[in-house]
């Protein structure tokens, strides 16, 4: 397929990881973080980690929408798919995401709840129209890149004039969160992720562009590289990420030219502005509390907005304590570190967000990763 | 999360609609977030909506700065064994 099979090309991957080998210096390491969960996932399953020298690390970052959804808003969302005038319309990689007391979307949606999973937002309001007896709510997640689809689906029921749609808004934004991992000069030092860069996300970037990184990379001084999610990008995004360091510089530098324009998309951020605005403040798993890294619908579309119309107030809930998914997110740990990896936790019965999504480390670790951890262990072995 | 696939335009349809095509699958996609789409172009679909059209010149600068960034040798003996 044209722009995805050029961009997956073994030997001139393993040939710039050849180049990354000779620049990196040898007396000192390199770590760096990809924020995307699909850049997690590429890293993952085309094994690009075992084609980078030792002295250069991948962590994984907090950029998966699912992971990062606190435990409190799927209680929200399946309290409101269980009313019985209510029907739910979901992105699929929510159903399977555990609640609490082991509740899912999926588990509601067999105890008789009208869960629907659709492909686009779009479709949500198409089902209002077509079944005006019912309340149609999207379950809205998402960084920057899905927020304009939500925002052009609320627009979109506005000049339908529907009354019985609405969205439980839960986008979120990324340089809060980028901002979030940075600054930790308040935290024990034991709580501090060290990171010399970021490959920066993709999709997130053909939306807000790349400039709202520059205030970060100079504030913190680590260098930004803006990247798309085939393995060749993510490869030279590392070499550029490596030159930066090894030059002293921390730029925001655009590898993702092909999509990704300075300024981003200025029509999706003008139906972002008119449909959203900022909340003071929102919970992110891994994360905590971050200010003004979310946001809500405006007043002016409250008749859209399913937490003002069902009344929906936040009621804290605890992750699992035996799962790690927060320091995962954090960078803090390794999937492998969690004591429930692979044993109760796995794709099938997932206890914690990271294992659900695709593109979550700890999922990602279990479908491709496992198996390197083990041949490398067992090469080892045979060396000894 | 955030995938998206590159999608070449087949058609435009009204109310900024537009027919694509992937791997032999015909799809009425959004095109709304984009200007002066036309057939033939490529756009990142993503959920229902294309967010960007991709630039086939920067495509090919990509390229170009990637085969630049290779080892130089270790490429050609390495297709050369392929």
């Amino acid at each position: 397929m044209k722009y995805i099979d050029e961009y997956r090309d073994g030997a001139l991957a393993r040939s710039i990881a050849e180049t990354i080998a000779r620049e990196a210096l040898p007396n000192r390491h390199y770590r760096f973080m990809e924020f995307c969960g699909g850049h997690t996932h590429a890293i993952s399953r085309y094994g690009i980690e075992d084609l980078l020298p030792s002295n250069v690390e991948m962590v994984h970052g907090p950029g998966c929408p699912v992971c990062v959804l606190p435990v409190g808003r799927i209680d929200d969302a399946i309290r409101l798919a269980m009313r019985p005038e209510v029907t739910l319309c979901t992105y699929a990689d929510l159903m399977r995401v555990p609640a609490s007391g082991g509740a899912s979307l999926m588990k509601a949606k067999a105890a008789g709840a009208d869960i629907r999973m659709i492909y686009s937002p779009m479709d949500a309001v198409l089902i209002a129209e077509a079944e005006p007896a019912r309340h149609v709510a999207f379950f809205a997640i998402g960084f920057e890149t899905t927020t304009p689809s939500t925002a052009l689906a609320v627009g979109l029921a506005r000049r339908k004039q529907l009354a019985n749609f609405s969205v439980f808004c839960n986008h979120v934004l990324t340089p809060p969160a980028i901002r979030a991992i940075l600054d930790t000069a308040s935290l024990p030092e034991i709580e501090r992720v060290l990171i010399d860069g970021f490959v920066g996300p993709a999709h997130v970037s053909t939306v807000i562009g790349t400039t709202p990184y520059v205030a970060l990379a100079a504030e913190f001084e680590k260098p930004v590289v803006v990247a798309g999610f085939e393995p060749l990008d993510v490869v030279q995004a590392i070499l550029m990420l490596v030159r930066q360091v090894n030059q002293g510089r921390s730029d925001v530098e655009n590898q993702y030219i092909r999509a990704v324009a300075t300024e981003g998309n200025l029509i999706a951020q003008a139906e972002i502005a008119e449909i959203f605005e900022l909340r003071e403040m929102f919970e992110w798993r891994g994360l905590g509390e971050l200010p003004m890294s979310a946001l809500r619908l405006r007043k002016a579309h409250a008749q859209f907005d399913a937490e003002r119309r069902f009344d929906i107030v936040p009621i804290p809930a605890a992750d699992n304590p035996a799962c790690e998914c927060g320091d995962v997110l954090r960078g803090l740990k390794k999937p492998a570190d969690c004591k429930l990896f692979g044993t109760v936790c796995s794709p099938e019965t997932p206890m914690g967000s990271c294992m659900v999504s695709p593109e979550g480390a700890c999922a990602a670790h279990w479908t491709y990763g496992r198996f390197r951890d083990r041949a490398r262990a067992s090469t080892a072995q045979a060396a000894a | 999360m955030c995938l998206a696939i590159p999608i070449r335009v087949e058609a435009l349809l009204p109310d900024q609609m537009a027919r694509v095509t992937l791997g032999g699958v015909s799809k009425v996609i959004s095109i709304a977030l984009l200007e002066d789409v036309r057939p033939g172009d490529y756009v990142l679909l993503h959920v229902g909506y294309a967010l960007t059209r991709l630039d086939p010149d920067q495509a090919e600068h990509t390229l170009a700065l990637m085969r630049e960034a290779a080892v130089p040798g270790l490429l050609a003996t390495e297709e050369v064994a392929a």
